[in-house]
């Protein structure tokens, strides 16, 4: 990847850091620890490989994207409101009454969604169902879906995975942000989902691993993905819940918690540090 | 009289996605493992290339159903009803109800009348269920004329619509002239006494029963309410000003099915005594269809005793 547009991936990054962190002290609830963690992925899809036109959401023939760990929706929503879709300042909205942008996405409400998601578990599926209607249809587009590493304890992603094997959906993009951190504490300690990597490939995956803050790493999980036949791929991107702000780092009790008072400015701070650094 | 002609409303749902799978051409038909018994096979036969299975996995299907749609085809997903409403209640819940997306739930096989299989099967939830979830139309016909039709239209309107269909042959009562409007109950007989309101096949068991009430003295007005969700409110209200008391028949249990949704109209519209015909609180059993509704008194003499007491609990 040339040194410009990581820079600008890594700026992109950062505002959607300062968005989420943004949206969620201003609604005292929400989940920064595991938007943090996707914020670099997500970023990368909507500026880097989607086929999608903020003036035209519903666009046909356009690649989709489900969040499948509905509640990552601040670095979604502010990655979405960046490219375009919507003016940032709805972010100050987040999760209150008359503002647009739902605790977890809302497709009906929110230009971009793709999918109204939440309940862990059923992204994945629609996912599989735009990607099987893509297939039925000859459309050439893709669908990505971004799971959590916890949300693998859920019996229907693996229907789902199933499914996706089954009917060779290999215009079926998974992630999975494996930052190894759920509400209860490690996902090894709660009900462990791993080996993650050989479930997919029983299942009838490719699967690809990488750093999950790593842009490079990336770009080229996405390519490989792409040239696979036959086959769904699933990119197991190893993350750091809470990423970019340091008190959050790796720590579950920010899964579902907001910054508030001192904390939230030093989060900020930071965030606007690294910009700066960027910059 | 002419001979009684029976037939399952499944046979009519096999044969209208048929249909509908000619005149739309992205419809896509899903089941999960159960095309034989659904008869979602029928369509799986003309057009292997838009179904799918996918298998033993309903809570998957569901949400598979939701992504589909949400790329503009027509989706109809087909499993039991205890797997469709039961086991899936909160994908379709939250896939499909809370994004109001195009998707026909075909749950066949509801209620009582699943007969042998007994308790596990024997889903006399599902109306209940289904009626929670804003903006759900739910249809529960009473013979496969009206089967048919109500499929036809459920394909033609735009959103989510629970299918409740059954496994049991069942007298045919409707001919040619069959029109079905969605959302609007039917009097099929008239009367002054008391109002019948049956769905499903309590519809044909509430017409023995206006003979019977009759050859008694007793003027019944029968009407059949196929669609559950949204209620006729209006036909409802008018029943209780015209008759004074309504009885309610369903093969589903008498809590928060179609008993259900009459008494909270008639509560706060119109309040007359209403008395409910269905399955008091409690499992199924096994057995043949017919000897299990006999067994859990969903019959036209149950109606009739029911039709009684509301007549009786009238103020003068």
């Amino acid at each position: 990847m040339e040194q410009a547009q990581k820079n600008m991936l890594l700026k992109t990054a950062c505002k959607v850091r300062m968005g989420v962190i943004e949206g969620t002290t201003e609604a005292k609830s929400g989940h920064p620890g595991g938007s943090l963690s996707a914020a670099d992925i997500i970023t990368y899809l909507y500026f880097c490989e989607m086929n999608v036109d903020p003036k035209n959401p519903k666009k046909a023939g356009r690649d989709r994207f489900v969040l499948s760990k509905g509640h990552g929706s601040p670095a979604l929503y502010s990655v979405l409101a960046l490219k375009g879709f919507f003016d940032f300042d709805e972010i100050k909205n987040l999760r209150k009454i008359g503002g647009m942008l739902q605790g977890h996405p809302d497709m009906n409400k929110i230009p971009g969604i793709d999918m109204s998601t939440g309940s862990l578990g059923q992204g994945i599926s629609a996912a599989a169902g735009m990607a099987l209607s893509a297939k039925v249809s000859g459309d050439s587009y893709r669908v990505y879906t971004l799971l959590g590493d916890g949300e693998l304890e859920e019996g229907q992603v693996w229907e789902a995975a199933m499914f996706a094997a089954h009917k060779k959906l290999d215009n079926l993009i998974a992630f999975v942000d494996n930052n190894d951190l759920q509400i209860d504490g490690n996902i090894a300690d709660v009900n462990s989902p791993k080996p993650i990597d050989k479930k997919f490939e029983a299942f009838g995956w490719a699967v690809f691993e990488i750093d999950g803050h790593d842009f490079d790493q990336i770009e080229d999980a996405v390519n490989k993905a792409k040239q696979v036949k036959d086959k769904p791929s699933v990119i197991i991107a190893k993350t750091v819940k809470g990423k970019g702000v340091s008190f959050m780092e790796n720590v579950a009790d920010w899964h579902g918690k907001a910054a508030a008072g001192e904390q939230a400015e030093q989060a900020m701070a930071e965030l606007k540090s690294e910009y700066e650094r960027l910059a | 009289m002419a001979d009684i002609i029976k037939k399952a409303t499944r046979e009519a749902y096999g044969k209208a996605l048929v249909e509908l799978g000619g005149r739309y051409k992205d419809m896509i038909v899903l089941d999960a493992d159960l095309s034989g018994s659904t008869k979602t096979g029928d369509f799986a036969k003309v057009y292997p290339d838009r179904f799918f299975n996918a298998g033993i996995a309903e809570q998957n299907m569901m949400s598979i159903a939701a992504g589909i749609a949400s790329t503009g085809k027509l989706v109809f997903a087909s499993s039991f009803a205890m797997f469709a409403a039961g086991r899936a209640y909160e994908q379709v819940r939250n896939s499909i109800g809370y994004t109001h997306l195009n998707v026909k739930i075909g749950a066949t096989h509801a209620g009582m009348s699943v007969g042998e299989d007994g308790a596990t099967h024997q889903c006399n939830e599902d109306i209940a269920l289904m009626r929670t979830i804003p903006g759900m139309t739910i249809i529960n016909p009473a013979d496969a004329v009206e089967a048919y039709a109500a499929v036809i239209a459920a394909a033609e309107y735009d959103g989510p619509v629970y299918l409740r269909l059954g496994r049991l042959a069942v007298p045919v009562i409707n001919d040619d002239s069959y029109k079905f409007t969605m959302g609007k109950g039917i009097v099929l007989r008239e009367g002054s006494d008391v109002t019948v309101m049956a769905t499903g096949l309590m519809v044909n068991e509430a017409l023995i029963a206006y003979d019977m009430l009759k050859s008694e003295g007793i003027s019944a007005r029968i009407v059949n309410i196929h669609t559950i969700k949204p209620i006729d409110e209006a036909l409802i209200t008018e029943s209780a000003a015209r008759t004074g008391a309504i009885v309610t028949a369903e093969e589903h249990s008498v809590i928060g099915g179609l008993g259900g949704a009459v008494a909270e109209v008639i509560c706060e519209k119109y309040p007359v005594p209403v008395l409910r015909v269905g399955t008091e609180d409690t499992f199924g059993i096994s057995g043949p269809a017919a000897d299990v509704l006999k067994y859990f008194n969903l019959t036209a003499e149950q109606i009739v005793k029911k039709a009684k007491q509301a007549i009786a609990a009238k103020k003068n």
